[in-house]
Formats: C-alpha cells, sequence, structure tokens
C-alpha cells in the first residue's frame, strides 16, 4: 500500500507553471501532516518556495468553490483533497482546469461563466400569495430546487463536459452549470418565465449526451444529468416536439413557448 | 507617472459580500451609474460561509416575536454600548429584507403551513432565523448576486482596492489594481460604499479567508474616517481543532440550535456551570428543559449552550485551562446524542445539517451523527469598524458610506449570531439608497493625480527589493501569531503593551518586504500590499482594548474581569492624527428615547 500522509513527512508536488503562451510542470517537495489537504500543500509551497504561485481560493472549506484544479488528472477542490487520499510516493500532479484559457499557474479565465449565465432569464415570481407579500410553499417543492442551489460554482462540470472541454463550444453551448441554474429556475413553484424554447435554440441543450461527467466531478453531489438536465430535456421534448401535445395546448390555449 | 485605467461610476461599492451586493442593487435602484469592485470572483466573498441563518423577527413560528423582542435581544447581545438607533432599524426592518429576498428567487426551509421557517440560535429569544439547512449564506449571496447581474452594474471582479481618493474633505473616488494583469485602475465616483467586511486574518486561528485583511477599516482610517468598537472581537466558539490544517473553520451554532450539547472531557454539561445574571430568567434549570426548547416546546427556555458567543467562547477556555479538554484542546460538541430522542436520529442530523455532515466527514473522517465533534474557539467577527449614521450609512468623511461587517455600531460589545446577515441586507440597502441620493447632489471631482502617483510607487516598492526583502507570508503569520497570544480571548495590559511594541517592529518589517516575479496573478504581491491593513487594524484592536478596562462582551480581560458601568456610556474611537499616529478617543453613547428604554425595560 502507498504511503498515506500519517506516516510521510514530505512529499512532491508536480505543479504547472506558467501562462497562456508557455509552461511546464515544476517539482516541488514540502513537508505534510495529518490532515493536510492539497491547498495547504500549494500555501506550503507559495509560502516558502514560490511566493509569486498563482492560485484561487476563500473559504478552504468547500463552499465557495475558488480553488477548482486537476489534481493527478482529477477534477477537484483543492480544499476538499485529502493527501491521504493520493499516493504520495511519487509526484502529486496539479494543473489548472484545461477546458479553460490559463491566465496563470493554477487560475483559469472562467469569466465566460459569469456571462453565459446573464443570458438565461432571471428569476420571475407569481403575484404573493397573500395580502403581505409573502408565498407558501411546501417544504417537498423547496427541496427539490435546494438540490440545485447548492452549487458553489466551481466550475469543475464545465471543466470535464466533452462539449466545453474537447469541442470548444463555448458559443453554442453553456454547460451543465447553467443548465442546473435554469433547471432551479423552472422548478421554481413560485417562478412564471419559461426557457424551453431558448434552452434549446441558444443554450444548446441538445449537445448534452448525457454522459454524466459533470455528475461525477460535483463536489456538491448535485445529481445533474438526471435531477436538472434530463428533466430539461424532456420539457424541450414536450414542449417543442410532441404533436399531441401541441395540439392540446392550442385547444387549450396554452402558455406559449 | 504610473500607468492607470480610469473608471467612472456615480456610486463605487468596494466589496461583493451581501452587504455590497445589497448596496449596488438599491444604488442602481436609485438611478445612479454603479461599479462594483469584488476583490475575489464575484460570489465568493464570505458571506457564502454564513452557515445558520438570517435573524428577521418574522413570527413565523412564534407569533410572540416582534421587533421590539428582537431589539431588545440585540441591545442585551452587544451589552448596551450598541447604536440603538441601528438596532432599532435593524429589527425593524430585517423582515422586509427577507421577503424581498424570496421575491429574488431565495428558497427558504418551510414551516408546515408553507411560510419561510425559522430555528433557534444563540441570544435570540425566540426561533427567529430563516434559514436553508445550514448553507444559508450560499443562499443569500447568490440570490443577491443573481439579481445584480441583470441591474446594470458593472463589475470588477478580482480587483483590490489600495486607497480612496479625495479631493478637499470629500471622497472623491478610489485607486486600486486587478488581479489579472496586475494593473493599476483609478475610478472617479461621487459616492464610495464601503463593504469589505472584516479583519480575520489578523490572527493565527480565524474562520475567514485570506480577503478579511481590514482594507475598508483601513481605508477609511487612511482617509479620515473614525472607527468605532475596535476592541471587540467575535471569538466564534466553535471552530474546527482537529486535524491542524481545518483549525479555525467554523462550526455554525445551528448544531447547538438543533439540540447540540458542548462537554468536558469528564463528560459534563459545563454550560450549565456559568450562567450570567441577565441571562438567569431565561435559561433552562434543567437538560430535559434545554431540550424540550430546541424541539419546539415554547413554555421551556433555551440551554445554556445557546447563551452569547463571547460568553460560550469563554466558558470554553476554561474548561480547557484547567485540564478538562478535548485530547487536541478543545471541548466536545455533541449532536450524535440526539439519536437517542428522535426518531430517524442520523437522518436528520445530515438534512438540518449537510455541510457540517460533509465538512467533519472529508476534512476530520469523523461521523457528526456517531461521534461527538472537538471544537474551540475561532476569530469570527469584528463588531468594530467605520462610525456611521444610523439612517444613512455616511460616515464623517462626506461621500463615504459603509455597511456590513467593515461599518460598526448595531453589534456593541458583541454579536448574536443570524445577526450579521440582516445586518448586511438592512444597512447594504440603507447606504446603497443614500449613497446614490447623495451622489446625486454633488458634481463629480477629479482625484488628485500627486495622490495617485504615491500610492502607486508605493504598491510596486516590494517589487524593488526582490526576493532579498523579507518575504509577505512570514511577517503575517508572525503578526497573526502575535495577536492571537498577545491581543485574544483573554487580554491584559501587560500583554497588550508587549504586542503594541510587536506592532512597531512588525510594521518595520513590513517596509523591507519584497516580492519576486512580475504583477500578474502574483499572491505574493498581494500578500505584501495587505500588510499594512493588517498592522492598522491591529494597532486599531490593541489600542482600544488597552483603553476599556472593564470586561464586556468579545473583549475579556483578567486584569478588569468585571463589567464597569461607567463604561457603559461612552464608545471607544479611533482616527488617524495630524501627525499620521492613531488616536483614541471616547464618544458618548447618545440618551436613548424614552419608548427604546421602555422596550428593554419590559422585555428584562
Amino acid at each position: 500500500m502507498a504511503p498515506s500522509a500519517t506516516s510521510a513527512t514530505s512529499a512532491t508536488f508536480r505543479v504547472w507553471r506558467g501562462d497562456a503562451e508557455r509552461g511546464e510542470f515544476r517539482d516541488y517537495t514540502t513537508d505534510v501532516s495529518e490532515g493536510m489537504v492539497v491547498l495547504d500543500a500549494v500555501h506550503s509551497i507559495q509560502a516558502g518556495q514560490a511566493n509569486d504561485l498563482a492560485v484561487r481560493w476563500n473559504c478552504k472549506a468547500g463552499k465557495c468553490g475558488s480553488c477548482s484544479a486537476e489534481v493527478n488528472g482529477n477534477p477537484r477542490l483543492m480544499c476538499m483533497t485529502r493527501l491521504n487520499q493520493l499516493d504520495l510516493s511519487k509526484p502529486v500532479t496539479i494543473e489548472p482546469m484545461r477546458a479553460f484559457p490559463l491566465i496563470r499557474d493554477l487560475v483559469t479565465d472562467v469569466s465566460w461563466n459569469f456571462q453565459a449565465k446573464q443570458g438565461i432569464r432571471k428569476f420571475k415570481p407569481r403575484p404573493a400569495d397573500s395580502p403581505d407579500g409573502t408565498w407558501r410553499m411546501a417544504q417537498v417543492d423547496v427541496e427539490r430546487v435546494q438540490e440545485f442551489r447548492k452549487c458553489i460554482e466551481c466550475f469543475l462540470c464545465q471543466d470535464v463536459c466533452h462539449v466545453l472541454r474537447d469541442h470548444q463550444m463555448f458559443d453554442a453551448f453553456v454547460g451543465p452549470r447553467h443548465l442546473v441554474y435554469a433547471a432551479a429556475l423552472e422548478m421554481n413553484p413560485l417562478d412564471t418565465h419559461n426557457r424551453t424554447r431558448a434552452l434549446k435554440q441558444d443554450r444548446g441543450i441538445g449537445y448534452c449526451n448525457i454522459t454524466k461527467c459533470c455528475t461525477k466531478v460535483c463536489p456538491e453531489g448535485i445529481t445533474i444529468t438526471d435531477n436538472a438536465i434530463i428533466p430539461l430535456k424532456e420539457r424541450v421534448i414536450d414542449q417543442l416536439y410532441d404533436p399531441i401535445a401541441k395540439v392540446f395546448r392550442a385547444l387549450r390555449g396554452g402558455r406559449h413557448v | 507617472m504610473p500607468e492607470y485605467q480610469t473608471h467612472e461610476h456615480d456610486v463605487l461599492v468596494v466589496g461583493a459580500g451581501g452587504a455590497g451586493l445589497r448596496a449596488a442593487i438599491e444604488a442602481a435602484a436609485g438611478g445612479v451609474s454603479v461599479g462594483l469592485v469584488c476583490k475575489s470572483l464575484l460570489g465568493k466573498a464570505h458571506t457564502v460561509m454564513a452557515e445558520g441563518g438570517i435573524a428577521a423577527a418574522l413570527a413565523n413560528v412564534d407569533d410572540r416575536d416582534t421587533w421590539k423582542v428582537h431589539f431588545s435581544d440585540t441591545m442585551r447581545g452587544g451589552q448596551y454600548v450598541n447604536n440603538w438607533r441601528m438596532a432599532e432599524l435593524h429589527a425593524k426592518e430585517s423582515p422586509d429584507r427577507v421577503r424581498e429576498l424570496e421575491a429574488w428567487g431565495a428558497m427558504f426551509d418551510r414551516t408546515k403551513d408553507g411560510k419561510i421557517l425559522q430555528r433557534n440560535f444563540g441570544g435570540h429569544r425566540y426561533p427567529r432565523l430563516a434559514h436553508v439547512g445550514d448553507r444559508t449564506g450560499l443562499e443569500l449571496i447568490r440570490t443577491l448576486q443573481d439579481h445584480v447581474i441583470h441591474q446594470g452594474v458593472d463589475v470588477h471582479m478580482e480587483c483590490t482596492i489600495l486607497s480612496l481618493l479625495k479631493d478637499g474633505d470629500r471622497v472623491v473616488g478610489a485607486f486600486g489594481y486587478e488581479r489579472e494583469r496586475g494593473r493599476f485602475k483609478v475610478f472617479k465616483a461621487k459616492a464610495v460604499v464601503l463593504a469589505t467586511g472584516g479583519i480575520g486574518r489578523a490572527y493565527k486561528i480565524t474562520s475567514n479567508s485570506w480577503e478579511y485583511t481590514g482594507d475598508g477599516h483601513t481605508l477609511a482610517y487612511d482617509a479620515g474616517a473614525d472607527l468605532i468598537d475596535m476592541e471587540f472581537v467575535q471569538f466564534h466558539p466553535t471552530g474546527m481543532i482537529w486535524p491542524p490544517s481545518v483549525r479555525g473553520i467554523l462550526v455554525t451554532e445551528a448544531v447547538r440550535g438543533e439540540g447540540g450539547v458542548l462537554k468536558n472531557s469528564e463528560g459534563r454539561r459545563f454550560m450549565f456551570d456559568d450562567i450570567p445574571e441577565n441571562y438567569r430568567a431565561q435559561t433552562a434549570d434543567t437538560e430535559e428543559e434545554g431540550w424540550r426548547y430546541t424541539q419546539g416546546d415554547k413554555a421551556a427556555r433555551r440551554p445554556p449552550e445557546l447563551l452569547t458567543r463571547d460568553h460560550v467562547s469563554r466558558c470554553i477556555m476554561r474548561e480547557v485551562k484547567a485540564g478538562r479538554g478535548s485530547p487536541h484542546g478543545g471541548v466536545f460538541l455533541d449532536i450524535a446524542w440526539i439519536k437517542s430522542r428522535i426518531a430517524n436520529g442520523a437522518e436528520h442530523i445530515k438534512k438540518k445539517l449537510p455541510s457540517m455532515y460533509h465538512q467533519f466527514k472529508q476534512l476530520a473522517d469523523l461521523d457528526i451523527t456517531e461521534e461527538p465533534m472537538e471544537v474551540g474557539p475561532t476569530t469570527h467577527y469584528i463588531m468594530g469598524g467605520v462610525r456611521v449614521d444610523a439612517d444613512t450609512q455616511m460616515s464623517n468623511v462626506p461621500g463615504l458610506f459603509a455597511a456590513g461587517e467593515c461599518a460598526a455600531g448595531i453589534n456593541g460589545a458583541n454579536r448574536l449570531g443570524g445577526n450579521s446577515l440582516s445586518d448586511i441586507i438592512v444597512f447594504g440597502k440603507r447606504a446603497g439608497e443614500f449613497a446614490a441620493a447623495y451622489a446625486k447632489t454633488v458634481r463629480r471631482a477629479d482625484p488628485n493625480p500627486q495622490q495617485i502617483e504615491i500610492v502607486a510607487h508605493r504598491a510596486l516598492e516590494p517589487f524593488e527589493r526582490g526576493t532579498a526583502g523579507e518575504g509577505p507570508y512570514q511577517v503575517q503569520d508572525a503578526l497573526q501569531a502575535m495577536m492571537q497570544d498577545l491581543v485574544g480571548i483573554v487580554r491584559n495590559e501587560p500583554e497588550m503593551r508587549q504586542a503594541l511594541d510587536g506592532l512597531q517592529a512588525l510594521r518595520a518589517r513590513a517596509g523591507r518586504v519584497g516580492v519576486g516575479g512580475h504583477r500578474e496573478y502574483n499572491p505574493g504581491w498581494h500578500a505584501a500590499l495587505d500588510l499594512p491593513n493588517l498592522l492598522t487594524v491591529s494597532e486599531a484592536i490593541t489600542r482600544c482594548a488597552i483603553e476599556r478596562k472593564e470586561s464586556r462582551g468579545g473583549h475579556f480581560r483578567d486584569d478588569y474581569p468585571d463589567k464597569e458601568k461607567s463604561y457603559a456610556t461612552f464608545n471607544f474611537i479611533v482616527r488617524k492624527g495630524g501627525d499620521g499616529a492613531m488616536e483614541v478617543a471616547r464618544a458618548a453613547i447618545p440618551e436613548m428615547p424614552a419608548e427604546l428604554k421602555q422596550i428593554i425595560e419590559e422585555m428584562k
């Protein structure tokens, strides 16, 4: 068995250093102790050997989604990856998310994600249920949406999505994060907008071929594909392709989508 | 002349946690152009870490709750040195601010009849905290973030402000750098709202991230604003203590609100051993009564675990010092025991405290549904900050506003849990509203180019010294260790005098800090630029703490362990003197109106 972090006193980290033009892996050896996570090792390298090693982080508790990186090739939050889960007998590679343009070292340009979100119509509630301006909702309906609202916007799901990572279709597809965002809006019992046509035409939901890579890497355990994307795809089919439903809607004078 | 990009906004909001986002939304609604500067990416600010909930007297769970009860709870928690007008506005307006969040898409947990659910928390008489499991802060910041992006606000991400720019007495902009390329930026603005959060990074053990270096406090101080109540730092009683790398990470008070109990190594619920006089009438006599309170029995009183944070922290320290601590120097926080009281206890815990369950499982290999957690105090919050007008949130510097943790007044000597999320939305809104109104009344003025040149030059000095200079992280570590040891939870005069000397030495070291590499996304450089702020707030904390020769709220001195009546009538303020040295002065607390006095009397 590989030595664990509790028994080892030092370990080597092979960290990507460089910018958009050029870069390389560089090895740093640093002390490790019980309970350390990958981000601790990066901080230790930064403090002692490479003051200018670029890394994003904030909460160090898996709540803000800033320290996304690829650790031994796996998309992870560095703050939630314990060293005792890794084989420290050989160098641990730490590299930036590869789907996004590199700024420097472990920091990537994720600004596209913020633009993509802006393109999705915002929440618009139905009129209040009570004269005091409040609504009534059942806990069970709230919980369905709360799963999606757990998202910490670490963008690891975007990083592993083939459509974005391999095909770089940022103009055509919003990616799993924003389909989760759209699902939270669409399934919110108070919301009155219909985003189905936009999801198909502008947000490219059809490009998702349900390989579930996003679900596997979600640090919040959101069942992205099954609970968010597939139900949205079903809405697209029901509302835009189902001829019988179309006739029914026409007869009932239902919502135009 | 240094190169810089120029941006123009009517209102510039510095900081994009809850207070900054709420201020930006309100300022934009006021019909002015708004710029929003975030030190990190949008949506990553410390608000995201808030767990337990938002305090607001919605009275959804207990109809006895009103703004008056919330007001008197806040004043009692703050040991009556709060700005009573802020406490009044906060208690009156927080219900509307919470309902507004729901109109913007927030999804709070529900009561059986479909209203917003509220939970118990320390120092709050009734269940008052609207919440989403134990990730309320994420819900709040995401709701505000998703709203603000449609309000026409210009967002400047990963940008740090180094100095406010003035024209005569008034603030007319700010100067800073963006992290990505390291370029300087000048923001011209008619009004600036500071919403930069806290100072936790001045201490070694803290729940705060790297961002919380007292930026807003220092920007305001350097611009001539008064700071107030700086001696009052909140040490949250329950931070993680093991393993070492997670030391300080917060364990929400909601664990205790849901029935979690504190025990020492002898298995004793030591919180029953010391109940302060002014809380005795509201505190349970027996463990059984405390349990019934957490389960919603309106006839029961709260368990002593839900006393205010300052008191719980000190009780934990007492147990540890007396040799009754846990193996790694804390005490035990046990939620697993509730399985003996409720069916499906393990599932209930996972549902009510999902992030705590995962945090301990992943970071400490501990299942909180099976074993007790080890916890100890962690630097969490500063009650002190920019002295502001209660209604408008403007400081004594024209055009400079502050809201949220970097402003002061509402919390007095100790903040109640849940009152910060309500503080940031109540006063964030007010700051945005009044900053926009102010901006409409003044003309744009150009900042002084000489000031820009001085700040820009100073910012680049660490590169001139290069790696031959002092390491920025080493100076920061030394400061944190010193503040932790000498100006921490238990203070006394000799140690704090020693800290003042230490600060002088550290300031000299900070002046010799050098960094290698270049300006593009260089964390070493950023750490170097944060140092002067950390030193300024550390000095302010220390100087005020020396002057307050008593113990009150978050400020505890073993050389003056009792509360002194004479110290209840004023606050300490610090300001920059004419010679650049820090001055400490006293500001009398204005007389409380009769109707507020009466409320406090009635609620005793």
